[in-house]
């Protein structure tokens, strides 16, 4: 599903590279977590998943699309296949949470009709029913995040990329989150997780890729973590 | 509906609905472009109006040929035919004795002392041949031929050139010309300001807001659903400009005609640039549409291309 061949990105010419050489191979509907600290390259390896960033040199190929052979033009659908989560949520502040998720499916051309019929189930999966007309500013951080994970997932996406999504939450608004991809992992969808959260890497017991100073040190399945 | 038309109006509609968010934005942007489109649509009006007065005083003008009384109709004719193949001829007519007289009495209706000095029976007045020259600036030819001794020897006087009137038109057509010129570039320093006007009200829309811009990005929105937008968007300023820019120049003429034609210099003919208007108006506002649609989208398209472009390294 995601394969990377010795990437590397290097965002300047004499700086330590971000990324080195970094090989990784995700199976469908796995769920692996990402660890690393801060600046270890985990929202680099992210962002050259989502054509965010190019890789300097390697090969990354996605859901079967080699990004060497993409075009500019096409970026834009090799995005709606694959559903991200930020750690900012980056929620639209003017809409209401339906009209949050209802965006993502407004931008891929589906009717307004449809929109209303697909929203409600999915806003029903991240347990966010009845809030629909709620604005992103009276939410909590971790229902925020629900609403972002909503977007990300209405699209039916075979991927799901979520950057340090409980970053910003308590410990129990954290595990909402995380009970939420897990269940859309069960779902079948792959999910790519980035996180620094011991507590939450070791209760999940998953397949664990740990990246130190731009560089895959350990990557194991079942995994547990320490800082 | 498909999905390329749901999408379509989702940018239409998004556009409107910035348009009317934007509207303090708007209003600059559009007050920039009404002044460009009213100068493009005044100078227009203007040249119209100056073209049609240089014809109508030229048409006026003639070279009058004044013939010896001892000059057969036959001889006349056959001059005539000579004058006619000259290349800078564009009309030749004959005047006899009897019809010069004519249009002097009829001219001089109300001058008894003028009239006296004529009659019927001893008619002082030559038989003229009218030439009407294609090209007033190149009278020489007409000049040269004249002159020629076995022409100069038919003439009873010499040719009347109407020299002070050409000197009147080469100084409106001097006229004419600068201010072709300068309406051009009126027209050009205008439409480039207000492109960069409009480019700016973009770019500070699209400023304010960017987030959401690389949020669309993010999800997979392609350029044009984030573009489309802001492109409606100048448009209806363009739009709506056009029809601003025609409906001040309509009033003014409405409004304030009466008015210009008594502050007219007596050789414009403000009621030729009226009627010119009024007959010309549906063109004048397609072309002011096209080019206000012109102006707003190209400086949308172009204000949006960096916020839209994808990493290349």
């Amino acid at each position: 599903m995601i394969l990377l061949d010795r990437v590397t990105k290097n965002y300047g010419k004499h700086a330590t590279p971000a990324l080195d050489r970094a090989s990784l191979h995700v199976e469908p509907k796995e769920f692996v977590i990402v660890v690393g600290q801060s600046g270890a390259g985990k929202s680099t390896l992210l962002k050259l998943l989502t054509r965010e960033e190019r890789p300097t040199t390697g090969k990354i190929i996605v859901g079967g699309i080699d990004y060497d052979k993409l075009r500019d033009k096409d970026i834009p659908l090799l995005r709606r296949k694959i559903g991200v989560v930020f750690q900012d949520f980056k929620l639209l502040p003017n809409r209401t949470v339906f009209e949050n998720v209802a965006f993502a499916l407004e931008i891929v051309g589906m009717g307004n009709k449809e929109i209303h019929h697909t929203v409600p189930k999915v806003l029903d999966i991240v347990n966010l029913k009845g809030k629909e007309k709620r604005m992103p500013m009276e939410l909590s951080g971790g229902e925020r995040q629900r609403v972002a994970i909503a977007r990300a997932i209405v699209r039916q996406p075979k991927i799901l990329i979520a950057d340090e999504p409980t970053g910003n939450l308590d410990p129990k608004h954290a595990w909402d989150v995380i009970a939420v991809l897990e269940k859309i992992n069960r779902y079948g969808t792959t999910v790519l997780l980035t996180t620094h959260n011991q507590d939450i890497v070791n209760k999940l017991k998953r397949r664990v890729v740990t990246i130190e100073h731009g560089q895959i040190t350990s990557d194991r399945a079942k995994a547990d973590y320490k800082i | 509906m498909n999905r390329k038309m749901i999408t379509f109006s989702r940018i239409v509609t998004t556009g409107l609905v910035n348009f009317a968010r934007n509207s303090w934005l708007a209003i600059a942007a559009m007050a920039v472009m009404v002044v460009t489109l009213t100068i493009i649509l005044f100078s227009l009006i203007a040249n119209a109006t100056f073209t049609n007065t240089i014809q109508q005083i030229t048409s006026k003008i003639d070279v009058s040929v004044y013939l010896k009384d001892t000059v057969t109709d036959a001889d006349a004719h056959k001059l005539m035919a000579k004058i006619e193949n000259l290349p800078n001829v564009e009309k030749v007519s004959y005047v006899s004795k009897e019809e010069v007289l004519q249009k002097y009495i009829k001219d001089n209706a109300d001058n008894p002392d003028l009239l006296g000095a004529v009659s019927q029976a001893d008619n002082p007045l030559p038989a003229t041949i009218r030439i009407k020259p294609r090209d007033l600036n190149k009278l020489d030819d007409i000049k040269t031929f004249l002159s020629k001794k076995d022409i100069a020897s038919l003439q009873s006087d010499q040719p009347s050139y109407s020299g002070d009137r050409k000197e009147a038109i080469d100084k409106i057509t001097h006229a004419t010309n600068i201010l072709q010129r300068v309406g051009i570039v009126a027209v050009v320093v205008f439409a480039i300001i207000s492109v960069l006007i409009i480019f700016n009200t973009i770019q500070m829309a699209i400023f304010n807001r960017r987030d959401e811009l690389t949020i669309m990005r993010l999800l997979g929105a392609s350029t044009w659903y984030i573009r489309g937008p802001f492109v409606v968007e100048s448009i209806v300023y363009g739009i709506l400009s056009a029809i601003v820019s025609v409906f001040l120049i309509h009033s003014m003429f409405v409004a304030a005609s009466s008015t210009l034609q008594a502050t007219s210099l007596g050789l414009l003919d403000i009621n030729y640039s009226a009627e010119y208007f009024k007959s010309h108006m549906w063109a004048l506002l397609l072309m002011q549409l096209l080019v206000g649609i012109l102006i707003g989208a190209a400086s949308s398209t172009v204000a949006t291309r960096r916020y839209l472009k994808f990493k290349t390294k």
